[in-house]
């Protein structure tokens, strides 16, 4: 599901849409939310139904990924509750080698008869597609790490916080935003827990319970004078943190330069909802950019989109190798430009590392969803394309010797592949604030907030918007803009990086419904990075006359 | 277990509904048998099969409502499912803009099913897999595609006497032919209720033409072209449209059809007054169901009709509120075209652009529908009536609203992601910048 769509379906996009919510799982009551899980001992003796059947159908590895994705999603308009939906999705997957292919089967059936039939299927699966298979898989080694469990440091279950809480919570910011000249809000709160248990032949079992949460609006003021109408989103970052993250504190808040308001840990939904009813308003009266170069000042809740397109996605080593050609694209990103050990990615500054471990962020797990323990690694360092992104399939491409743990499926029913994990922009390491910044740019335009993205198949060329635009002129802000959208070749952008603010200034942005794969999947990322400059970028004017 | 038929559905759902106590119910049950096959690099990556269907109950109490689903379809399990909307719709806030449901209504058939498509195995999936990846191989081509199909049902039923209930059949069929040397690539998209449609072999060959035809391609200057656009470059866009016809929005001022100073541009000129949109579920072609998930009926409705606005989506609170009739959104886009061959229009264009399709667009202003994207997988520059030679792929930013005040020619409708999308030739097509992207 790509984002855009989610966003319309969830009537974020667009006023008055029929709310339906399309992801995975089956409307459940509250209740139904909060019972135990499936025993831990149980988990273990069923997915060694699983591994004996593929074992004895003549599979050379398996695994077996025993799921339960609970999911709650709240969408209020203005001062209505339009709808609170809770899911559930439980199932098993059983992957396995045979002939030297993959294969895989899942089902609903969470029985012995299910789990071995599901095993005896795959294994077929992957004996049939031998036949036409070119080159056998090869797997990275990888520990046993006996029985392990993992689950997301949250003080507060989401689910477990009364509904009547959390819808008064998206009611009173629609209100704010209304009493500081919305016309419209549309508000929502997405909440998952992914309970995952993994077991494989290599003597691994791991039972894992992630929790994500993303309060999110979408704000319009209209003027009827002139017939324009003008949104802004809000600048909440979805994160691997339980309800907590909805309690404010001053102390995790910032003004920053043109009275914007910057959240880190916590969030103060209200505030925003408040702030963004009052930007609306002002941006139906600013001015429209004029089109040129400008340096521009980019905050980490725009920047993280900007890593994540023209990084990301174009160091997934699957892209590089063509597994995605038929959907995503590729990647410019290509293993001789690796090879040559100088390949200038960005400027000497720009050192970009990959982390599946960081507190707080989306995509943080203990164990990745092929049994691999995660980690941090470097993948651009001091300018230079230095690492990808691989999996244990792919490890000894790349002449490694272990997988970097970034193995994900969105649920037991699909098959597990390469999915990003959390890259981030190191932060410059003399102080430097964002007023430092702004202070040191002639011409310029400093963005907040993600808006339109748009790149090329092999990451070239991109085109980003934002929510929020101002325009900096001698040192100084000049006033809200509107109408700016930024192009750039990736390589170009990022040699043109002059000055990164320090780590008091970073922070994660996130990636909800990242899609990939077909039949395509979703999965959740986080970006870390400091207020960014970039010099000499072509800005363009997106206004039109229909 | 996926297709349940008619009178299994009815039964399950009567059956629901003879144990509820609420002021009315509302019941859905559907499911589904998908098949797929993916491969890249020339061999198979993955395969699989997924089988499910699933019941979902909304429970109203005055304008209190809720909802629960399962997919288990014993007694006990229905009663459960019922209890727990039930209870959950007597804690919700009430809601002002509930509709009570419909009463009973009637419904046209579509021919939405083909038992052959329903009837696909997993060797007919390696077969297609194998006439893609065979040819590719012998040209020195790298393929890379995925074959989709699918088959199942959908039924809802209300306490208010309404039955629905249809069956629908799908195959999607996509692949990507890439140069060895990295210097070409072509695309195609194939997609059909009916399995028996489908040449495999035929579309892997268009796709590998274009790869060939597209190697070494050179840079132009970004800047407004005749374009002449394929229907899988031009469907995204023309659905983006199609798809943002709500009347509420357009009422409430925030819609590329609200007019300045209040009220809308319906029945006023949009675009060229040769274009012709409409959906229509009955369609033979690119048959949808022919009912929404209110168990409206759909008809046969025109959106654009000689460039003039016609109408606009209604939900049925949103019609009742403004005193009209409620106009379900389209299953389908239908776009009349002309006679003309994608030949015949590279014939009569003296400079200009083929595109054979647009890739990760996204709306720059939803104000005036302006987008941004890229041409990918074959893009030609034609001169004096003939493709002269591949050029590199370009950033656009353009309205469909100006693209199809812009049109200069229409050509052949195809079938594509369930419409039907004439080839157009339009002028004055922005461009606005380069991409190395192959």
């Amino acid at each position: 599901m790509k984002r855009r769509e989610f966003l319309q379906l969830a009537g974020m996009g667009v006023g008055g849409a029929l709310l339906t919510v399309p992801l995975i799982g089956n409307a459940v009551d509250m209740d139904r939310l909060l019972e135990s899980p499936i025993d831990v001992l149980e988990k273990k003796r069923l997915a060694d139904i699983g591994l004996n059947a593929a074992k004895a159908n003549g599979a050379t590895y398996a695994d077996v990924r025993i799921g339960r994705y609970l999911n709650q999603y709240i969408f209020t308009r203005e001062d209505k509750l339009q709808n609170a939906v809770n899911t559930e999705s439980f199932g098993v997957g059983v992957r396995v080698i045979a002939n030297g292919t993959w294969g895989f089967a899942s089902t609903l059936d969470v029985s012995d008869a299910g789990i071995q039939k599901a095993a005896e299927k795959a294994t077929a699966i992957a004996k049939a597609n031998g036949k036409i298979q070119t080159e056998p898989v090869q797997l990275a080694p990888v520990q046993s790490y006996g029985e392990v469990s993992w689950k997301t440091p949250l003080e507060k279950n989401a689910v477990a916080v009364p509904l009547k809480e959390k819808v008064d919570l998206l009611l009173s910011a629609n209100a704010e935003a209304i009493n500081n000249g919305a016309n419209y809000v549309n508000s929502a709160l997405f909440m998952i827990n992914e309970q995952k248990y993994f077991a494989s032949t290599e003597g691994s079992y791991i039972d894992q319970d992630v929790h994500c949460i993303w309060p999110n609006f979408n704000v319009t003021a209209i003027d009827p004078d002139t017939g324009k109408y003008k949104s802004r989103q809000a600048l909440s970052s979805p994160m691997g943190m339980g309800f907590e993250y909805m309690d404010p504190r001053a102390s995790s808040k910032k003004e920053g330069p043109g009275g914007t308001m910057h959240y880190f840990d916590r969030y103060d939904m209200i505030e925003d909802a408040g702030l963004a009813g009052k930007q609306t308003k002002e941006m139906l009266k600013a001015d429209s950019i004029k089109a040129g170069k400008y340096d521009l000042v980019l905050d980490p809740n725009h920047l993280g989109l900007t890593i994540h397109e023209s990084i990301g996605h174009a160091t997934e080593l699957d892209r590089v190798l063509g597994y995605e050609a038929n959907y995503a694209g590729t990647s410019f990103a290509t293993l001789d430009k690796w090879k040559s050990k100088d390949f200038k990615y960005g400027s000497d500054i720009v050192n970009v590392f990959a982390d599946k471990t960081q507190e707080g962020s989306l995509g943080a797990v203990g164990y990745d969803d092929e049994g691999v323990k995660t980690k941090k690694w470097d993948l651009i360092k001091d300018g230079i394309l230095v690492n990808y992104q691989a999996i244990r399939d792919q490890a000894h491409i790349i002449n490694e010797d272990e997988s970097h743990g970034c193995c994900y499926s969105q649920s037991w029913n699909d098959v597990q592949f390469q999915r990003m994990p959390n890259v981030s922009l190191e932060p410059g390491k003399e102080e430097y604030s964002p007023d430092d910044m702004i202070k040191d740019v002639e011409k310029g335009i400093y963005i907040v907030g993600r808006g339109s993205y748009s790149i090329d198949q092999q990451r070239y060329n991109f085109q980003f918007g934002g929510t929020l635009f101002f325009e900096i002129e001698e040192g100084k802000i000049k006033g809200p803009v509107n109408d700016v959208a930024y192009q750039s070749n990736t390589q170009e952008f990022w040699n043109s990086c002059s000055k990164i603010c320090d780590k008091s200034d970073y922070k994660t942005f996130g990636s909800f419904f990242d899609g990939k794969g077909q039949p395509s999947q979703i999965s959740s990322v986080s970006h870390g990075s400091a207020t960014t400059r970039f010099d000499g970028v072509n800005v363009i004017n997106t206004a039109r006359n229909i | 277990m996926a297709i349940l038929s008619k009178e299994e559905a009815k039964q399950i759902l009567e059956k629901v509904m003879s144990f509820s106590t609420a002021d009315s119910l509302e019941a859905g049950l559907s499911g589904s048998g998908r098949g797929n096959i993916r491969y890249a690099r020339n061999t198979v990556t993955t395969s699989g099969f997924n089988d499910d269907i699933s019941l979902g109950v909304t429970a109203n109490f005055g304008k209190r409502s809720a909802s629960s689903t399962i997919n288990e379809f014993d007694d006990e399990s229905l009663r459960k499912v019922v209890k727990r909307a039930e209870e959950l719709a007597k804690l919700a806030p009430e809601n002002p803009e509930f509709m009570e449901p419909l009463g009973p209504q009637e419904y046209k058939e579509s021919k939405t099913y083909f038992k052959s498509t329903a009837d696909i195995s997993p060797e007919f999936r390696a077969e297609i897999a194998k006439n893609s990846i065979e040819p590719a191989k012998a040209k020195d081509v790298t393929a890379a595609g995925y074959l989709e199909d699918s088959s199942g049902f959908s039924s809802i039923m209300n306490s208010k006497g309404l039955f629905a209930y249809s069956q629908e059949s799908e195959l999607e069929f996509t692949v990507t032919m890439r140069t060895s040397d990295g210097t070409g690539s072509g695309w195609v998209s194939r997609d059909y209720n009916d399995v028996n449609q489908f040449n495999g072999a035929e579309a892997s060959a268009v796709a590998l033409e274009k790869a060939i035809m597209s190697r070494e391609a050179k840079a132009i200057e970004p800047g407004k072209y005749t374009v002449i656009m394929e229907p899988a470059a031009s469907v995204q866009l023309l659905g983006n449209m199609l798809y943002n016809m709500g009347a509420r929005q357009a009422d409430e001022g925030r819609s590329f059809l609200s007019k300045k100073g209040g009220g809308t541009k319906i029945g006023e000129k949009l675009v060229d007054e040769r274009v012709n949109i409409y959906s229509d579920p009955f369609n033979e072609l690119v048959p949808a169901n022919g009912w929404n998930g209110d168990g409206l009926p759909r008809e046969r409705t025109s959106w654009i009709e000689n460039g003039v606005v016609k109408n606009m989506s209604y939900s049925r609170y949103w019609a009742k509120k403004q005193g009209v009739e409620p106009v379900p959104g389209p299953a389908n886009g239908i776009m009349v075209g002309g006679d003309a061959t994608t030949e015949d229009l590279i014939k009569s264009t003296k400079r200009g652009i083929l595109v054979t399709r647009l890739w990760y667009i996204r709306t720059v202003d939803p104000q005036t529908l302006l987008y941004t994207g890229l041409t990918r997988d074959g893009t030609f520059y034609i001169e004096n009536g003939k493709i002269k030679h591949p050029i590199k792929n370009m950033r656009f930013n353009e309205s469909p609203i100006i693209m199809l005040n812009n049109l200069e020619e229409l050509g052949q409708q195809q079938r594509i992601n369930g419409n039907l999308v004439p080839v157009m030739k339009i002028r004055d097509f922005t461009f606005t910048s380069l991409s190395d992207a192959v």
